[in-house]
């Protein structure tokens, strides 16, 4: 690199180029497929969230779940009550009633630390999904909302088929809320947040707001919570509480935790994880004609091993393999370059 | 105020529950500083091995001892074989490596015994106002709780065990084997989250049925300062007690907002638990 680009710059073009493999990748691929691309898409961009919350501020969430949950149902009330909202305007509500829960999480979440902070936020996943059985006129009870999405634009309509087109959807959103989290980790927040993981006090000393760096990673976290659930509303057409129990907040802490802690770039193996992981299974079971009662189990059942595998053996995670592959790449031999 | 009556006492009996679990929380905080979040899932097996015993043998009773054995084993297992190699790793490794061992466990349950809800039995009639199987709860959960604080309090077991919570390099250097009383104490605590998991169980059992029990017993054992027995005791009650109001004057979907509203509450105000004493953290 002979000129440096402002970071902004450089993540807006990784991001523009992103978009242009996906959408060439979804042009060469089934609708199957298509669909596994755009839900890879959706839960990068909630790992990648609670990557900032849990990687780089220290702060576990179980209950990153609840915050899909909110996002999902604000995206299917809004396109069942309000439907001349457009889908972005919608989207858009999602993350901001995200990030207002995570304000209020985090506002209580302040002062909490470790295993009270985790036993906080699994009470909020577990509890959450419920209040939709005690309002079932509004949120139609555990059914729950289903509802279609005429995002397409006239002139694609016949042209484009409707899951490349949600494909791309996603993975525009996705991209466009990774640019925002990527500038936040590499400048100023991104330390402030790293410096009170490592140590409260000294980074209180050095005139960081403990506090307030604690709810401000919270609010961005499940903000991309929100966007998250906003998106696979938007892509299945339907919320319903039985697809946010706390098994899904710990899938995703198991993503992340198998990505690598501390880095984007984790999300993003860890999103591929959660949904190839389910592929293969279903095929594995399919093969082996597995009863349903043990097909349906071995995602979760591989997700608990994922989580003990890696914290024992490998726990800087895949990204971690990653960066050492890369230093190797970068540096090849020392001994070639005449250092002992 | 026959409602009120009837709440109160069928908070008891539930509060009791979410006490013990609590307690096999306490437990284990006290001597590995790890909350274990694998507890609701070991109490799991237990039960879902008092299930097969019970429809095997006919006998409730062969059921019941037979999952507080085996999740007594469970636990030491747990203690050598997953906790053993993190006691040197951070805080979060061991949150993530018991919540791994949760899905496991749970996955296994649902492969073995099937998602599907089967009917779980009461130990005795369940039936009126504070049945003879609230009663059996609440004796059962005082005659544990009571055996446990005694045994730390008065036997030479309790003794190194309370060595060993209280400062691990001490304790060995006096000739307490630390090792052997971790595994101890997470044997013990496993045994008394059995206990909890066969009284809070019935009617029904899946793979799941615990999440709920588990975050009341996690806001109990919290409220008690997260290493205080007693005030997890008295916490749980407490709790039981308040969340049954909540269940009937506000509907039974809203308690387990309601535990964490309690929780955030409580914690806002004192962080360390209604019971917990202040500590220093040393920076």
């Amino acid at each position: 690199m002979t000129t440096k680009l402002p970071p902004l710059v450089l993540h807006l073009l990784a991001a523009l180029g992103c978009l242009v493999l996906l959408v060439l990748l979804t042009l060469v691929t089934d609708p199957f497929t298509n669909l596994r691309i755009a839900t890879v898409g959706y839960y990068l961009i909630a790992v990648a969230g609670l990557a900032l919350l849990t990687g780089f501020n220290g702060q576990v969430s179980l209950g990153h779940g609840a915050f899909m949950f909110i996002g999902a149902y604000t995206v299917a009330l809004l396109v069942k009550r309000v439907p001349a909202f457009p889908i972005w305007a919608d989207l858009l509500l999602a993350v901001l009633a995200g990030g207002l829960a995570g304000l209020l999480a985090g506002a209580a979440a302040a002062r909490l630390h470790g295993p009270y902070l985790a036993g906080a936020t699994l009470a909020l996943a577990v509890g959450l999904p419920a209040v939709t059985q005690r309002f079932p006129d509004l949120f139609a009870g555990s059914n729950g909302l289903s509802f279609t999405v005429n995002s397409q634009p006239a002139g694609l309509v016949g042209v484009v088929p409707p899951t490349r087109w949600q494909s791309w959807i996603v993975w525009l959103s996705v991209l466009l809320a990774l640019v925002v989290l990527a500038n936040l980790a590499r400048g100023r927040l991104g330390r402030t947040l790293r410096a009170v993981r490592d140590d409260e006090v000294a980074a209180s000393l050095a005139g960081v707001h403990v506090g307030r760096t604690k709810i401000l990673a919270f609010l961005v976290s499940s903000a991309c919570g929100g966007l998250a659930g906003g998106l696979q509303a938007f892509l299945l057409g339907t919320a319903a509480p039985g697809s946010f129990t706390p098994a899904l907040s710990l899938s995703l802490l198991a993503a992340l935790v198998l990505g690598g802690l501390g880095s984007l770039w984790g999300a993003l193996w860890g999103a591929i994880a959660l949904v190839y992981f389910q592929v293969w299974t279903d095929d594995f079971a399919e093969l082996l004609s597995l009863r349903s009662d043990i097909a349906d189990n071995l995602p979760l059942a591989l997700y608990g091993v994922v989580l003990i595998v890696t914290v024992l053996a490998f726990p800087a995670g895949i990204q971690g393999g990653v960066r050492k592959l890369w230093v190797r790449v970068r540096r090849p031999a020392p001994s070639q370059r005449g250092e002992s | 105020m026959t409602t009120f009556v009837n709440l109160t006492l069928g908070g008891l009996s539930s509060g009791a529950v979410y006490a013990a679990l609590g307690l096999s929380l306490v437990i284990i905080y006290r001597a590995t500083r790890v909350v274990n979040f694998a507890q609701p899932a070991l109490a799991l097996i237990s039960s879902y091995l008092a299930y097969s015993v019970t429809k095997g043998t006919g006998s409730y009773w062969l059921g019941f001892v037979a999952a507080i054995v085996a999740g007594t084993l469970l636990g030491v297992v747990v203690e050598r074989l997953i906790i053993r190699p993190l006691r040197h790793a951070g805080e979060l490794s061991a949150i993530i490596a018991t919540l791994g061992l949760l899905l496991l466990l749970q996955a296994v349950a649902g492969m073995i015994w099937s998602n599907e809800p089967h009917a779980f039995a009461y130990a005795f009639d369940f039936r009126g106002r504070f049945s003879p199987s609230d009663l059996f709860a609440v004796l059962a959960v005082v005659v544990a709780a009571t055996g446990v604080l005694l045994l730390f309090k008065f036997t030479p077991l309790g003794l190194r065990l309370r060595a060993t919570a209280f400062n691990p390099e001490v304790a060995k250097l006096v000739g307490v084997r630390v090792g052997a009383m971790l595994t101890v104490g997470w044997g013990l605590a496993a045994g008394v989250g059995s206990l909890a998991g066969l009284l809070a169980t019935p009617p029904f059992i899946f793979p799941t049925v615990l999440d709920e029990v588990f975050v009341y017993a996690l806001t109990a054992a919290v409220l008690g300062g997260l290493d205080n027995p007693l005030g997890t005791i008295v916490g749980g009650l407490v709790l039981g007690i308040g969340l049954s109001y909540v269940s009937g004057l506000l509907g039974a979907e809203l308690v387990p907002l309601a535990a964490l509203a309690i929780l955030v509450a409580v914690l806002a105000v004192r962080p360390s638990g209604l019971f917990g004493r202040a500590t220093a953290r040393r920076v």
